[in-house]
């Protein structure tokens, strides 16, 4: 790729990235700061947000257990759906790399259609599914494998299914890219050198795609740990999320700077988290991977 | 009996032949090369033996046993991927001891036949490296080394050079080759380098279309190609279209543009409509009024590459090729009018293809 001297390049780089950060300063960054002064001001029942400074709003959701619980739900929630994901994701996208033409299109397209649904019609679907009068809950009884309905509409089960399944395709299309990079080659040299179609897969691919998998859980759990809808609609009211907990501070109790103390404390552990993780990766493949 | 015996392999996909009825026989300590165009089945070849690929028809005998069916990891044997395919993830080390751990060789002994085989291929000293570490004629020599550190009975390459540059390639011709006669192992190359062939290989398979269409040393199939395919494929050659007028004990008299060249047809029944050839080297350059000159002609394009020279002359028999060896005195310059002379014994005749079953 051509590059430019750096005297000759002069203000064009800033001139050409200059709507795109102007954009992400407007719309990302300004909220964002907003949203961490509002997390410092003082709320009063009687009188709302008011103009004075405290660390009260995040000694409150660090010591108060019931805080606790919420974001230890959140964090089981993301671990349970990121390893379902690699589960279901990886073996699958192994399946659909080897397909043949018209059905490796087709096939794609189903994994990936989730994505292309509103999140509201899909969790309505997930409803019909799970419910108690539901289709699978139905059928488990019609087939006597059950005498009465098994509960999996607001609970954490519930959510966890609906999560998996939209967020499957980031882990397929992740691991997919490594896939390609694969050199088809490398499977039959470990063959020839004695080992067998299993040992080769655990020896030889699954090492090579494991940055991709990595990547793809990277997206996976940052996206079921701040998952909103899917959490309101099919966990309910009750089976609170930390961004469900924080949409109610907003809008239910009109606590403004409660809520803006949980959402900046989720984004931080998320930052920390996948930061930590894509570190761990870089610094374990950097000698592998250019 | 041979070593690797191919009897009646063919490769078909659908309706698409790949390979068409193979029957080829490798013995111990062979080094044989399978030569041919892209699409010739070269590779399918070799990817049959190494147990890649199923044959359509027919069985493959290695040592007297039938491996037609059996699976690859437990065929033994080496093979170098044109692409390397070495396992990134993995040390030199581990690259060139995988086949050793596969087969639970203990660490200690491990690493002794790894060093050896680093030694083989004077990659020592570099097995803590990690593939993209190294350039891209070390990273060739870790796939031969890993290939030779199971001390396998066959080695099968799979257009090993084609990713280096010229100069490395023909070092590393030269020390494959030296190699493999020290180890003394039984070699197939799969190349579409008639250079790389011919320099390597106690014999060549000239493949065309999915059959054999020549099995020779390379010494025979460059001075007596057997087809007009493997004629043309080998080297440079001027193809000259005639007409057989008579055929006596020895000779064949051929009627090329209006002159009757004498040709030595080596028992070989041809008739009617022919192809004469002869090597551009094998043409010399005479001055006009020398007896002896078989044609006369200009020289319409000459080129100088070091070694030698390269001369086009239209002449009445039609375009010649001729290489001249730089003997340090320069050949008559592009219009001169020069005369080209040849011995009888330097040409040769095959019937034109597709006209008398011959191809």
């Amino acid at each position: 790729m051509a590059t430019l001297d750096p005297e000759r390049a002069g203000a064009a780089p800033w001139l050409l990235s200059a709507p795109a950060l102007l954009l992400f300063g407007s719309l990302l960054l300004v909220p964002l700061l907003l949203t961490l002064v509002l997390s410092f001001h003082v709320f009063s029942d009687s009188q709302g947000t008011l103009a004075t400074y405290t660390l009260r709003n995040y000694l409150e959701v660090i010591t108060d257990p019931y805080y606790g619980a919420i974001f230890a739900r959140t964090a089981g929630m993301a671990f349970t759906v990121t390893f379902l994901c690699i589960l279901l994701g990886v073996p699958e996208t192994i399946v659909l790399a080897r397909m043949k033409r018209p059905w490796q299109s087709i096939c794609l397209l189903v994994v990936l259609g989730p994505l292309l649904i509103s999140v509201v019609v899909r969790t309505l679907g997930w409803q019909i599914l799970l419910g108690n009068n539901g289709v699978l809950n139905n059928a488990l009884q019609a087939l006597h494998i059950t005498s009465e309905p098994i509960r999996l509409v607001f609970t954490m089960t519930g959510v966890v299914i609906a999560l998996t399944h939209v967020l499957v395709p980031f882990m397929v299309m992740s691991v997919w890219a490594t896939l390609q990079k694969l050199d088809p080659q490398v499977e039959w040299a470990g063959r020839s050198m004695g080992a067998s179609p299993f040992r080769v897969f655990r020896r030889v691919v699954l090492p090579q795609i494991l940055p991709g998998v990595l990547s793809g859980s990277i997206i996976v759990f940052a996206l079921s740990a701040s998952a909103f809808a899917t959490p309101a609609l099919i966990g309910g009211r009750r089976l609170k999320v930390v961004a469900t907990a924080a949409y109610d501070e907003f809008l239910g109790t009109l606590n403004w700077p409660l809520g803006a103390t949980i959402a900046v404390l989720l984004l931080i552990a998320n930052v920390a988290i996948v930061l930590g993780c894509s570190r761990l990766a870089e610094r374990r493949f950097k000698h592998i991977f250019d | 009996m041979s070593f690797l015996t191919l009897k009646g392999i063919s490769k078909r996909y659908g309706d698409f032949t790949a390979i068409e009825q193979i029957d080829l026989d490798v013995e111990r300590g062979e080094f044989l090369s399978l030569l041919g165009p892209s699409g010739c089945g070269k590779t399918t070849t070799l990817q049959m033996v190494a147990g890649f690929v199923t044959p359509s028809t027919g069985t493959i005998l290695l040592d007297g046993r039938d491996i037609t069916h059996e699976r690859p990891e437990k065929r033994g044997m080496g093979v170098v991927f044109q692409s390397y395919a070495l396992f990134p993830h993995m040390t030199v080390n581990g690259n060139v001891g995988f086949g050793l751990e596969m087969r639970n060789m203990k660490r200690a002994a491990r690493a002794e036949r790894v060093a050896e085989a680093l030694d083989l291929v004077r990659l020592n000293g570099l097995g803590g490296r990690y593939p993209k570490e190294l350039s891209g004629g070390q990273r060739q020599r870790v796939a031969i080394a890993r290939a030779l550190a199971m001390r396998p009975e066959l080695l099968l390459l799979d257009e090993p050079m084609s990713n280096l540059d010229a100069k490395l390639r023909e070092e590393m011709h030269i020390e494959l080759r030296s190699i493999q006669k020290r180890l003394g192992i039984t070699t197939i190359l799969v190349t579409h380098d008639q250079v790389e062939a011919m320099t390597m290989s106690d014999r060549i398979a000239v493949m065309h279309r999915g059959t054999i269409a020549q099995l020779s040393t390379p010494f025979e199939a460059y001075e007596r190609p057997e087809t007009p395919f493997a004629s043309a494929f080998l080297g440079k050659t001027n193809l000259l279209p005639g007409a057989v007028l008579q055929r006596n004990a020895r000779c064949a008299e051929v009627n090329v543009a209006g002159t009757t060249l004498k040709v030595p047809h080596e028992g070989r029944h041809v008739q009617g409509e022919v192809n004469v050839y002869i090597r551009p080297e094998k043409v010399h350059l005479a001055a006009v009024d020398t007896a002896g000159v078989r044609a006369t002609g200009r020289i319409t394009t000459r080129v100088f590459t070091g070694n030698q020279w390269l001369l086009l002359i239209d002449t009445g028999l039609g375009q010649l090729s001729v290489a001249q060896p730089n003997n340090g005195a320069p050949p008559p310059d592009e219009g001169a009018e020069v005369g080209v002379a040849w011995s009888d014994d330097d040409l040769r005749v095959l019937q034109k293809e597709g006209n008398h079953g011959n191809a």
